[in-house]
């Protein structure tokens, strides 16, 4: 029985840009999929072809048990979408926004206008319900935008990038709302670039690089790949870096590496920590003074690092390696980010 | 959070064809509303055809010939069914920037996520665009009347006739926002929209019987301009108004004004409306 969002071998060519390359993703009814890559990776072109926007080459895919491809309009009674940019009508207010929305969705006017209501004061949009959305603030936007998608509460939400370009104050309010939702039993496929994120919302994550998904697991399986636990050491005189360095030794699970000039040393450990403890005595038995020490769990940031061989935040959208399989047909270069 | 509430009991029951219709015109409140929030937009889309009135009855009035006759007045009388008719296919460029920029801004693919109809998010713009086209048209014959235009100045009519005129130019305007429907998904940008769904209804307003007699045109662009279709609404409009200057053409649609220009905008809603509806279908923005 696949899940609530279950896709097998879907692939998309623009052109001569094979923007998905056979990916694969099943994800267990009331779970958050964290669909994680830089731009490129072909998490939007995922999303779309999920959501019936765009047709995949070929592969199959079911969402909430329905066929995208043979069912889609099926599907789109069951799905909500937050898309990367706000789509809303600016030049309409926030309870025109959701009362259109509610119609196309095929609710009578009178239920529409009732469920916007709803809407606009779970989201704390109630004093500017009747207000043009083109005065917003992006956070309130991006909160609509979420609330158009929720207008039918739908079993299966999509959310591509819901928090790219907030603050960190509208981050944390739209992932407040986001936990509250996957409560209600809702079954979520989020795309971000933010490691941050997806640690924080996933129960799963899939790390997709040129069209493919390369990794699948929880965070922590993810971390654990990437190589367990490390004690860092901060000496404070560069003189006795020989000397915590045989201590750390002494500790450690593998090579110490020595950054001279930072005077930073590394070593892999086991023992989490109380063993932490344990090097701090040692040190100071040894008079080493230290600026700063600390047990160094990996990042997701490590973890794309040493699944791909580059970081996950290629900031040049023209440049980062994966730039040319970018998620969008190239004709939008501006959208792509 | 009710995030599991089933919200099907209100849902609403119908066929396709109201389902359509519905969405068409929940689609139409939307963009009326979105106008009704630019007003600068409507009032530039009077101003233009204003503008072409004054100059073309003052400036060209003097020193035109219709049907033989130098009058100004009578060259006024003539203009007018051309600057309708020029008017109602300027809604191409509104049309066409609407839906590009409804492209741009990522609401297509909101839309397309939504169990809608089909064609609804264009059929619903390009009913918003009927609606200020036809405000536009209003407007512009208080001017015309304003500036001497009257209808029956060359034989008898009646209000009939007369409303039917008007019907044959909104029923244009409406094919010609197909047109700009089409445009809007093809092009990247709302600006690309605007130019792209204006510059060619230069030459087709241009070439035609619009502004000046065809009698005088050199044979090949006389044919041309006695077969296109905008020059049908045109004479069309003439002879429902009994306006002067009805060409004496022999080519069919110059016969039979009023049956060309129905059929033309007819075959233009069906060709256009097809390509546009499934361009739609792919549209990623």
């Amino acid at each position: 029985m696949p899940g609530a969002i279950y896709a097998e071998g879907l692939v998309k060519t623009f052109g001569d840009v094979r923007a998905l390359d056979g990916v694969d993703l099943d994800v267990p009814e009331g779970t958050v999929l964290g669909l994680l890559g830089p731009n490129g990776a072909g998490k939007t072109t995922t999303v779309r072809c999920l959501t019936t926007l765009l047709r995949p080459d070929s592969g199959r895919a079911v969402v909430a048990g329905l066929d995208v491809l043979r069912q889609p309009n099926e599907v789109r009674r069951s799905i909500g979408l937050s898309g990367q940019f706000a789509a809303v009508d600016e030049y309409l207010t926030g309870r025109e926004n959701l009362q259109m929305v509610g119609q196309l969705y095929q609710m009578r006017a009178r239920a529409a206008k009732v469920r916007a209501v709803e809407l606009l004061e779970q989201f704390n949009l109630t004093d500017a319900a009747d207000r043009p959305a083109k005065t917003y603030s992006g956070g309130m936007r991006r909160r609509l935008d979420l609330a158009a998608a929720l207008v039918v509460s739908p079993p299966v939400m999509f959310m591509d990038e819901p928090t790219t370009g907030l603050d960190p104050r509208n981050r944390q309010m739209l992932w407040e709302v986001i936990k509250e939702l996957v409560s209600g039993g809702t079954t979520l496929l989020l795309t971000t670039q933010y490691l941050e994120e997806a640690d924080h919302l996933a129960h799963e994550i899939a790390v997709v690089d040129q069209g493919r998904v390369i990794a699948r697991g929880t965070s922590d399986e993810l971390k654990a790949r990437t190589g367990g636990e490390r004690v860092e050491v901060v000496v404070h005189d560069r003189e006795h870096i020989p000397t915590a360095s045989e201590v750390l030794r002494g500790f450690g699970k593998g090579d110490t590496t020595v950054e001279e000039h930072t005077r930073r040393l590394t070593v892999p450990v086991s023992g989490g920590a109380k063993l932490l403890a344990e090097v701090i005595r040692e040190l100071d038995a040894r008079g080493i003074e230290i600026d700063d020490i600390g047990l160094r769990r990996p990042t997701l940031d490590d973890v794309f690092l040493s699944l791909t061989g580059h970081m996950a935040e290629s900031t040049d959208p023209d440049g980062g390696p994966g730039a040319d399989a970018r998620g969008r047909k190239p004709k939008t270069k501006e959208e792509a980010q | 959070m009710s995030a599991v509430t089933d919200r099907t009991p209100t849902a609403l029951p119908g066929n396709a064809l109201s389902q359509s219709v519905r969405d068409s015109l929940v689609v139409a409140k939307r963009n009326l509303i979105r106008m009704s929030r630019i007003p600068e937009m409507v009032i530039f889309g009077l101003i233009q055809p204003i503008m072409f009135v004054v100059l073309f009855s003052y400036v060209f009035g003097g020193s035109m010939r219709v049907g033989g006759s130098a009058d100004p007045s009578v060259y006024r009388n003539f203009l007018m069914a051309g600057i309708f008719a020029q008017t109602v296919t300027f809604a191409t460029a509104s049309s066409g920037a609407g839906i590009a920029d409804d492209m741009h801004k990522g609401l297509i693919d909101r839309f397309r996520s939504l169990p809608m109809a089909r064609g609804a998010v264009l059929t619903g713009r390009t009913f918003a665009d009927l609606v200020q086209t036809a405000l536009t048209v209003l407007v512009l014959a208080v001017v015309a009347l304003l500036v001497g235009w009257r209808v029956g100045s060359n034989g008898d009519t009646n209000a009939l006739r007369v409303l039917a005129a008007f019907g044959l130019l909104l029923l244009l305007g409406y094919a010609f926002t197909w047109i700009g429907a089409l445009i809007g998904l093809s092009v990247r940008t709302p600006e690309a929209a605007t130019s792209g769904g204006l510059i060619w209804l230069f030459p087709v307003t241009f070439i035609s019987n619009a502004f000046v007699d065809t009698s005088n045109m050199t044979p090949w662009l006389r044919h041309i301009a006695e077969w296109n279709p905008f020059s049908a609404t045109a004479q069309a409009c003439r002879v429902l108004f009994a306006n002067p200057g009805a060409s004496t053409s022999s080519a069919w649609p110059m016969q039979h004004p009023v049956w060309a220009s129905l059929l033309y905008s007819a075959l233009i809603i069906v060709i256009f409306r097809t390509l546009a509806v499934r361009k739609y279908r792919s549209a990623t923005a």
